[in-house]
């Protein structure tokens, strides 16, 4: 078979749309409000001051990005933080973690860096032992994204 | 790839009820499977997904990792005294790889 220029041209393009498909699909296939309701199973989520977010609000490099939570708690064995969910609303994909804790932890608190792609918003959702969703919001301003590409 | 190599901060003593700030760091590049190489093609995903800490046995502290955690993954946390023993602390690699390191706790 022997292309002529513009049949090669047509053949390039195509093969770039399949390249680029896979990776906008995977990039889309959950949102925040999903992975909420995912790990809340519908419940209402309270915004109040039992769940402490520390973040910066300006982070240089958004490779890593110091953030911690501190959740109001005794943390006794029938008053305690079970979960948290850490979501970033503006990376590619918004999951960044989630933390067990346990009565043993003594105090609900956690310390990790992660990676953000753009300024946005960090999310941190606790469930607590009685069943309740609370929920804090810190906004962070990126330089420098962190996802490479 | 490098071997990673996990590294912990914790107090040799304690007093019992006591509250002690644990630190946890491993060496992984926790490649997000988002960027593209040279090539241009993806490179696949490999990072820990899994991060558990255990004190005789009991779970202290676990963690399930996504993507957006950073290269050389840092876990800062707590644990109640709840008497002497052994830390035990496990991370899971997305290829299977399994890595454990502990760690003993005298009380004086």
């Amino acid at each position: 078979m022997k292309l002529n220029r513009r049949e090669a041209l047509a053949l390039g393009a195509g093969a770039l749309f399949v390249t680029l498909t896979p990776f906008r699909g995977g990039a889309l296939a959950n949102t925040t409000d999903e992975e909420i309701k995912a790990f809340t199973g519908g419940a209402t989520v309270m915004e109040d001051d039992v769940v402490s977010l520390t973040a910066p609000e300006i982070a240089e490099n958004g490779n890593t990005v110091p953030i911690g939570v501190s959740i109001d708690s005794p943390m006794t064995a029938d008053n305690y933080v079970k979960r948290v969910r850490i979501l970033a609303d503006g990376n590619p994909r918004p999951a960044v973690a989630t933390m067990h804790f346990s009565p043993l932890s003594g105090s609900a608190e956690a310390n990790t860096r992660m990676r953000l792609a753009k300024t946005q918003n960090i999310i941190a959702i606790a469930e607590l032992s009685d069943g309740t969703y609370h929920m804090a919001k810190a906004a962070v301003k990126v330089t420098i994204g962190g996802c490479g590409g | 790839m490098a071997k990673s190599k996990p590294r912990v901060k914790v107090p040799k003593t304690a007093t019992v009820g006591e509250v002690i700030t644990i630190k946890t760091l491993i060496s992984h590049k926790m490649e997000s499977g988002l960027r593209k190489g040279k090539d241009g093609n993806l490179i696949p995903r490999q990072i820990i997904n899994k991060f558990t800490a255990e004190f005789e046995g009991q779970q202290i502290f676990a963690v399930d990792i996504d993507p957006a955690i950073s290269a050389n993954p840092f876990l800062e946390f707590t644990m109640k005294v709840p008497g002497p023993g052994e830390f035990t602390f496990t991370w899971v690699d997305d290829d299977g790889s399994v890595y454990t390191t502990k760690s003993k706790l005298k009380i004086g």
